[in-house]
């Protein structure tokens, strides 16, 4: 089996933002680029389920679109243990064109199981996903918080607010990750990461996509108003502002 | 023309947002003059459905197919792009919970609509097409053109302010042939659809401030007094000390309730991204730096161990 991680490239989630002065842009001055949190968890499952499966997963790639800068990213999903990584080499400006240059990528491949992260740490969209299901007109199975290889297919636990519903899938699927997934991100070993020298990137010429959305401008959050303070014993005069001033009891 | 507005309940109760999604297509709508329809999927009421008239509904779709009762992404997809279409649909309204995630993203492909997901604010201008969105986990905004001429929203809490605008409303049952999902569900458990974190307007969470598994009953006895649920920080549910489902941030849940008091909570960037849009921030914390402190409305700096019992006794006494 073959299974494709979609990886995100994103400022670590610690990296203070800053956009250039027209604020139409990104300020990358001073970013650390990290896979997003989210692809970490369903790229560390990906390879817990190779290891695992006695040679029935043969082969994990992880796919991304993005520029040459971003490649330092896949050589860490390949030192954490991907087989192959491929870049379509593309700058997407919305969810719906890495969506298209994902699926176009992916129609040249033969593969069992795609993994997406519920959301990407950057733009917040939660989409790519669930597009690249319905232009490759693929199921896809949302808020995965377990996946487990099962004879042919693949046994999925979907979590929500109010419940959890357990499903078995034949493949080829896509399946959203979400917490529980996997629990913490694989740290790279050494061996690991000289072997990531020698593993295959691939690069694919992206071809210009249409896309949905346009960010016109950015915007900072304005301060919050500052926080007025009670001492430990006026716990009285506290109870009293939430009741009289902000009326939330 | 009309706004469609896809409605979640739970157990058949409208979910909290769900006015906050008419009222915001019905101030949409005001400018544009189109046609509020709300959609409701699966084992609700029609009382309760039709509640939403109050808000501005003027038309509401109930649609009984079974093969919705569980997220099927296809399924929905299916559904709400054949009832989109037929109503002359122009833009579709749902929210940004995991539902609007499963779903959004199909129906903004077969439908060629332009997804914004996480709208915080009505749009700020028509055309162009402008609305305002978080990024960066609420560590910047952007405003984006949607570009197509059908359009996809997905709001956070607390994108609008409610209205009351009560207008009579038509019914409608609807149906479709679906096509058997391809999964098959070997198991379903529901959880108390009572006092759940997303509904609640009341949270109190803990840290690990709290110190252990067994400090939490002043935590649990605050939340009842007050009607709230329960929360928590990452690293307690990590250790154990809590279920994962009270898990809130980035990586958690999302929670926009009227009041959240954090008890020691340090305020990680990551943390705050689950919480910041409370109305109302209560912090308790030791250190009187802790970065929690700066998104806080209220705060006392001092030991969650005495000042959480002192804080329960002086809410009790509000009558
Ligand atoms: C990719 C990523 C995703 C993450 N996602 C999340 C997430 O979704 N949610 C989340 O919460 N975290 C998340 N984190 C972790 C986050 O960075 C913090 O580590 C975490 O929020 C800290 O939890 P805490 O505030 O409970 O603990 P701490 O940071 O240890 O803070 C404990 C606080 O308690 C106070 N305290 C100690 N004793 C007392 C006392 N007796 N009385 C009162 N106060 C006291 C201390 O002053 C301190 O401020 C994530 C991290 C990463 C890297």
């Amino acid at each position: 089996m073959h299974i494709v991680v979609c990886i995100s490239h994103v400022p670590d989630t610690t990296t203070k933002i800053r956009f250039n002065k027209e604020l139409t842009q990104l300020d990358s001055q001073g970013v650390k680029w990290v896979i997003n949190p989210w692809d970490d968890l369903t790229l560390t499952r990906a390879i817990d389920m190779k290891e695992a499966s006695g040679g029935k997963i043969t082969k994990i790639s992880v796919i991304h679109v993005g520029d040459a800068t971003t490649e330092p990213t896949l050589r860490k999903a390949l030192a954490m243990g991907a087989d192959e990584a491929i870049r379509v080499d593309a700058v997407s400006s919305d969810s719906y064109s890495t969506a298209s240059h994902l699926a176009a990528a992916l129609k040249e491949l033969e593969y069992d199981l795609v993994l997406c992260g519920i959301e990407s740490s950057d733009y917040n969209s939660s989409a790519v996903g669930g597009m690249l299901a319905e232009i490759l007109d693929l199921y896809s199975v949302s808020s995965v918080s377990a996946i487990e290889l099962k004879d042919e297919g693949f046994v999925v636990k979907r979590e929500q607010e109010t419940g959890k519903e357990t499903l078995r899938i034949s493949t080829p699927f896509v399946a959203i990750g979400q917490k529980g997934i996997a629990i913490d991100p694989r740290i790279p070993s050494m061996r690991g990461v000289m072997s990531a020298r020698t593993k295959p990137l691939k690069v694919v010429q992206g071809e210009s996509g249409e896309s949905y959305i346009h960010t016109m401008v950015y915007e900072y959050p304005e301060p919050k108003g500052s926080c007025r303070f009670f001492q430990p014993d006026e716990t009285d005069q506290l109870a009293d502002a939430l009741r009289r001033e902000a009326k939330v009891i | 023309m009309s706004i469609i507005v896809y409605i979640e309940h739970l157990e058949g109760k409208l979910k909290k947002q769900s006015r906050e999604l008419v009222s915001y297509a019905s101030q949409l709508a005001e400018k544009t003059s189109q046609k509020v329809t709300a959609v409701g999927v699966g084992d609700i009421s029609r009382e309760e459905l039709e509640s939403l008239s109050r808000f501005g509904a003027s038309k509401i779709i109930h649609c009984s197919n079974p093969e919705a009762a569980t997220l099927e992404n296809q399924v929905y997809t299916q559904l709400l792009a054949e009832i989109f279409e037929k109503e002359s649909g122009e833009i579709l309204i749902l929210a940004n919970s995991f539902t609007g995630k499963a779903i959004a993203p199909r129906l903004s492909v077969r439908l060629k609509a332009g997804l914004v997901a996480g709208v915080v604010d009505l749009p700020e201008s028509l055309d162009p097409f402008v609305v305002k969105k978080k990024i960066f986990n609420g560590k910047a905004f952007a405003h984006s053109q949607i570009l197509t001429k059908s359009k996809i929203l997905s709001l956070n809490s607390n994108a609008c302010e409610v209205k009351e605008k009560p207008v009579e409303s038509e019914w409608e049952e609807f149906s479709s042939q679906v096509s058997a999902p391809k999964a098959e569900i070997v198991d379903v458990s529901k959880m108390d659809a009572d006092n759940l974190l997303t509904e609640s307007s009341i949270v109190v969470s803990g840290g690990r401030g709290m110190k252990g598994a067994d400090k939490w009953k002043p935590i649990e006895e605050l939340a009842s007094l007050l009607k709230g649920a329960t929360a928590c920080s990452k690293p307690v549910s990590d250790e154990g000390w809590r279920p994962h489902e009270e898990h809130v941030g980035q990586t958690g849940k999302t929670i926009a309730p009227d009041l959240y008091i954090a008890v020691g909570i340090s305020g990680a960037v990551q943390h705050l991204a689950g919480v910041s849009s409370s109305k109302t921030i209560v912090a308790i914390n030791s250190d009187k730096d802790a970065p929690i402190f700066e998104i806080a409305d209220y705060g006392i700096v001092g030991d969650a161990h005495e000042v959480l019992p002192a804080f329960i006794q002086s809410v009790s006494k509000l009558d």
